[in-house]
Parts: structure tokens; C-alpha cells; sequence
């Protein structure tokens, strides 16, 4: 049971810190900087569990995000629909399209499915810049008044704040209850070797089609949450390539296939990602050392830092994941 | 019916560059399995070596070709040993993430020197003009380059020692090596092809197009799919496929918005690669 794996209290006592430290002394800039880490986390666990469960790579992954925050700040602002429900709603449908989008592209193995999602990030771009009823390229805005049902703006913030949390934290458990899962092994094993996977019988397709559109779903409800925070939405800033392929990043640096991992690479790359935009030297150069960083990474210790922790503490495996 | 008829020809003559481009990433993906996603960096880089180049030595600009060629083939050799070396032969995801690291950083570099304002060559050829249309000199002058590069890459892969090499490691990296082939150096050297052909490509759309460090992207995808309907290792597969990519945008955009295109190509990149994993002109999968 997953209530036995000691981890399942660490994430749930991480998400509590997350909580607690903006909360003490009303620290709104920690909060900013924590929400954040926060969606970097969530990006990250849920690519995860394509990249390092399956081992199918998706440079697209950002596109359910931006679906689930269209779909959800629509729902709300122009359906006047509660908050949760919009995003619930967002999540399920662009879960439901990941899994239309899957039944096409997941027939493609390996390297021909990573381009296959490039493709679909800006084909889905392209298609909502020209959207009548989102704004196009403008996007769309949130009227202020949608504030009040949570009680006016400020307070408002602060409940998104506490809604993405705990996306991240269910991220988290996700990650883990695929991991210790008859569905997780066969993940794995499409991993390892799909044919021999399927000779084995895991039922690949299905497996891959249920895990791409599952990847998709807190994401997208995350989406939804941070858009209504910010209180608009355009095309370029909801699929941001960029934050797509940074999300790759985070979760090499962390370790692939390790929950840990994902949450761990997603935090430090964030933090680091903040400190090198601040700093006037090298805000042009972020993308570079982020670049070597990866590079790094993958020549040298593909395992990324749980990888390399592990192999320090094997027991610490047990615990952790 | 004729302004479209002209858009075709246009089209034909801006494909070719895209078949150009396409046979940098066909050359490295035959050869090693590798997809080089440095690629689009290459071809930005190819645009601002022209416009380096031009801005010093304004003269006949496709003369410039042969040093951004040049610089093309040692950069190649750089980025080998930098990236790709240590990962052919290993998981696509750890070539495509490290390909994809170096092109982060000559992106990250790109964007600090130029920033990501747009740039021009300020070069043009006579163009030719036929009856209420006027083809602009610089596309045709491209076309031919494009198609003179595709006959001497054709030349070099089967008719010298080194292309038949290169052909060899494609086909069966452990057989070659018995044959007393260095894969090492043959992989070195197509990878140089690949980035060369890239950055000549980058270099010929420049003169075309405005360009920013960023374009490199635009003509990526393009490349990606010219290849998966090329097929690998194919260089007049490549150009045809290009052709034809080119005309299709020819065909559509008198008719819509230009923003709809990447749908289009991308739509046409997902049936292409599902119904024909193999390439059109590839030989069909066994299983």
C-alpha cells in the first residue's frame, strides 16, 4: 500500500513546508518564487513518467499545460464556471485529446515519437493563434470581477497558491503510486525493450496511450490554476517551448525515473534559472549554462543526481522511492 | 490562376533550399542514428556567417558559400567530439538530449551577441521576368545552388572512396570496421557534412528571407519533414521532397493566412511519419 512507503509522508510533509514558510510573516515574494518551483515540480514528475517510466521522450509536453489553461480560464471566465470545476473539467479534456493526439503518434517508436511531439506542440499552437473564440494571438483576459468568488484578489492569489501546491504534492504521489504498480512495471519494461514487453504480454499500446494522456491531466489542471493567478493567457506565453525542452533539463539533473528526481532537478534548476535571470552578468547566458549543464548530465552521469546519490546509499532506494 | 501558378514556382525554388537543409539532418540520422538537433542552431549560424561574411567582403555572395562551408565542416568536427561521440551507440533519448544541450548553448550564445532582432543580406541578382510576374533573381540563383550541392554530395557518397566508406557504416557499422574502415573517422567526417550542408542551407536562406538566431527552428521542422518523407541518406530524395514541401506551401498560401501553415506541416509531418515510416522513397519496413 502506498500509505506504508515512507516517501508518501515526505512529499506530504514537503508540501506542507511549501505551505508554511510564505504563510509565516505573509512572505508574498517567497510565495511567488515558490509557485514557481512548484509547476517546475509538477512539469517534471509528469514528464517523468514518460521520459523516465516509458522511456519515450516528449518535447512537446508543455502544450497540456497551455490546453489545460485555455480550456480551464475559458470555462471560467466566459462559462462563469467555479474555479475547481473549471480545472477539473480542463484536465479531463486535455486528457482526452492526449489520448486522440496518443492513438496517433504513439504508434511511432522512440526517436520518431519525440519529433511526432514537437509537432504536435506547434501544431496545437498554431491552431489556438488562430482560434476566434480564445483571442487568437491575443489571448484572453480575466475580468477582474471572477476575483470575488474567492473572496477579492488577494485572497484569491493566495488560494491558487494553495490549489497548485497541492497539484505538486498529488504530482508527487502519482509518480510514486505508478512506480510501486503492475501498470508501472510494464511501463518499465516498454522501457527496457517493447518487444520483448509485449512478447511478455504488457499490452504496449494501451499501456503508453493510458500513461501519455495521464501525463497530461495535473498538468493541465495546473494550467488552469496558474493562468487564472495571472490572470491572462496568450499563445506564446501558455506553450512556451522553451519551458517544454527546461522541463527535460530539470528532469535529467534530478535523474530520470526517480520521483525524487524529478522534483529534486525541478527545484534546483528553478532556483538556479532565477539567480542566473537576476544576475546582470549572466542573465543572457542562462540558456548556455543550462545547455552545458545538460550536456554534462547526459555524458557523464546519465542517472542524473539520484542516480548518482543511490549508487552512494543503495539502501536510501528503499526509502526514498 | 496564374498569381498562384507563380506562388507554385516560387515555392519549387524556396523547396529546393528546404531539401538542401534536409540533407544535413538525412546525412547524420543514415549514418550514426543520430538526430542531430543541433541542426536548426546550424542553419541560424549558416544565416549569420553569411551576413558576417557579406558585411566584410560585400562581393558575389554565393562565392561566400564555399568558407561558410568551410567553417560548417570544422564546426561539425567540434560538435562531434563535444556531443555525439560518446553517445552513438547508445539510448536516442541521450543523443537527442545532448544534440539538443549544444543547441541550447549556440542559441543562448546566438541570442547574446545578436539578441533576437531580425537581420538581412542585402544582396540581389537580376531577376527574371515573365510576363505580369516577376521571379526574384535570389530564388532561382538559390535553387541551382541547391540543386548543384545535391549533385556533388550524389557524386561524393557513390563514386569516391570516402562516400562509399561513409555508405558502408551506414549500412553495417561492425562489417565496415572489418573491412579495415575507421567508423570513428567516418562518422567524424559525415557529421561534418551534416553541420556544412546545414549551415550552407542557413547561408542560402538568408539571402531570401530577414532572418533572427531563432529562424534556425522554422526550417528544422522543415527538415524533419522532408526527411521522414525523403526517407535517410537520400539526397535527391531530400531535394524532391523539399520540392514538393515548397509547392504545397505555394499551392495553400494565396489561399489562407500564413499562420495556419505550420498545422498544414505539421498535420502532413504526423500522417507522413505514420504512414510512411520508411520514407517514400525509403524501401518498405519488413515487418
Amino acid at each position: 500500500m502506498i500509505l506504508r512507503r515512507p516517501f508518501f509522508w515526505i512529499i506530504l510533509a514537503i508540501a506542507a513546508l511549501f505551505i508554511y514558510l510564505p504563510l509565516h510573516g505573509n512572505n508574498v515574494s517567497l510565495r511567488e518564487d515558490l509557485i514557481l518551483v512548484a509547476i517546475a515540480i509538477i512539469l517534471a514528475s509528469n514528464l517523468n513518467l514518460m521520459i523516465g517510466y516509458t522511456g519515450y521522450v516528449n518535447f512537446g509536453h508543455i502544450v497540456f499545460y497551455g490546453l489545460g489553461g485555455y480550456v480551464g480560464l475559458y470555462l471560467a471566465t466566459v462559462r462563469g464556471l467555479n474555479l475547481v470545476a473549471a480545472a477539473l473539467i480542463a484536465g479531463v479534456v486535455v486528457s482526452l485529446c492526449a489520448f486522440l493526439f496518443g492513438l496517433a503518434i504513439l504508434r511511432l517508436r522512440g526517436a520518431y515519437f519525440a519529433l511526432a511531439t514537437i509537432g504536435i506542440l506547434q501544431a496545437v499552437q498554431s491552431f489556438v493563434s488562430n482560434f476566434d473564440p480564445w483571442g487568437r494571438s491575443t489571448g484572453m483576459y480575466l475580468s477582474f470581477e471572477s476575483y470575488q468568488s474567492l473572496g477579492g484578489a488577494m485572497h484569491a492569489l493566495w488560494v491558487t497558491y494553495y490549489l497548485i501546491i497541492g497539484v505538486m504534492a498529488l504530482s508527487m504521489i502519482l509518480s510514486l503510486a505508478v512506480k510501486n504498480s503492475k501498470f508501472g512495471l510494464g511501463l518499465f519494461a516498454i522501457r527496457e525493450d517493447e518487444d520483448a514487453a509485449v512478447v511478455l504480454g504488457v499490452n504496449a499500446t494501451v499501456y503508453k496511450s493510458i500513461v501519455y494522456s495521464v501525463s497530461a491531466f495535473l498538468p493541465a489542471v495546473a494550467g488552469t490554476f496558474m493562468f487564472y493567478k495571472n490572470g491572462m493567457i496568450d499563445p506564446s506565453i501558455a506553450f512556451e517551448y522553451m519551458l517544454s525542452l527546461e522541463g527535460i533539463v530539470m528532469l535529467m539533473l534530478g535523474g530520470q525515473g526517480a520521483v525524487m528526481g524529478a522534483a529534486l532537478g525541478a527545484g534546483l534548476y528553478e532556483k538556479l534559472r532565477s539567480y542566473l535571470l537576476t544576475s546582470p552578468k549572466l542573465s543572457d547566458f542562462h540558456l548556455v549554462i543550462a545547455g552545458g549543464l545538460l550536456l554534462l548530465v547526459v555524458l557523464f552521469a546519465p542517472g542524473g543526481l539520484m542516480g548518482w546519490f543511490y549508487r552512494l546509499l543503495p539502501r536510501a532506494r528503499e526509502v526514498v522511492e | 490562376m496564374s498569381g498562384v501558378l507563380a506562388s507554385m514556382i516560387d515555392g519549387v525554388l524556396v523547396g529546393a533550399v528546404y531539401g538542401l537543409a534536409a540533407m544535413g539532418l538525412s546525412l547524420i540520422w543514415g549514418v550514426m542514428d543520430v538526430i542531430n538537433l543541433t541542426h536548426g542552431a546550424m542553419i541560424a549560424l549558416g544565416m549569420f556567417a553569411m551576413y558576417l561574411l557579406y558585411t566584410l567582403h560585400a562581393g558575389t555572395a554565393y562565392l561566400l558559400l564555399l568558407p561558410v562551408m568551410g567553417v560548417g565542416l570544422l564546426l561539425g568536427i567540434m560538435v562531434y567530439w563535444m556531443s555525439v561521440h560518446r553517445v552513438v551507440g547508445r539510448p536516442m533519448l541521450m543523443s537527442l538530449l545532448s544534440t539538443f544541450a549544444v543547441n541550447m548553448m549556440v542559441i543562448g550564445i546566438g541570442t547574446a551577441i545578436w539578441s533576437t532582432s531580425p537581420y538581412n543580406v542585402n544582396y540581389s541578382v537580376q531577376g527574371l521576368t515573365l510576363g505580369a510576374y516577376t521571379f526574384t533573381g535570389n530564388h532561382i540563383a538559390a535553387a541551382l545552388a541547391a540543386l548543384l550541392i545535391a549533385l556533388a554530395l550524389q557524386w561524393f557518397l557513390y563514386r569516391t572512396r570516402t562516400g562509399k566508406a561513409i555508405r558502408a557504416v551506414a549500412d553495417n557499422r561492425e562489417a565496415a570496421e572489418l573491412m579495415g574502415i575507421s567508423s570513428t573517422a567516418i562518422l567524424t567526417i559525415a557529421f561534418a557534412i551534416g553541420i556544412a550542408l546545414a549551415m550552407t542551407s542557413g547561408a542560402l536562406v538568408s539571402t531570401l528571407f530577414p532572418f533572427t538566431i531563432l529562424s534556425g527552428a522554422t526550417y528544422q521542422l522543415k527538415s524533419f519533414v522532408v526527411t521522414i518523407l525523403a526517407g535517410l541518406g537520400k539526397p535527391f530524395g531530400a531535394l524532391i521532397a523539399g520540392v514538393l514541401l515548397g509547392l504545397l506551401e505555394g499551392v495553400v498560401t494565396p489561399f489562407i493566412a500564413v499562420s495556419w501553415i505550420p498545422l498544414i506541416e505539421f498535420g502532413l509531418f504526423v500522417v507522413a511519419l505514420v504512414a510512411f515510416p520508411q520514407g517514400i522513397f525509403g524501401k518498405r519496413a519488413a515487418a
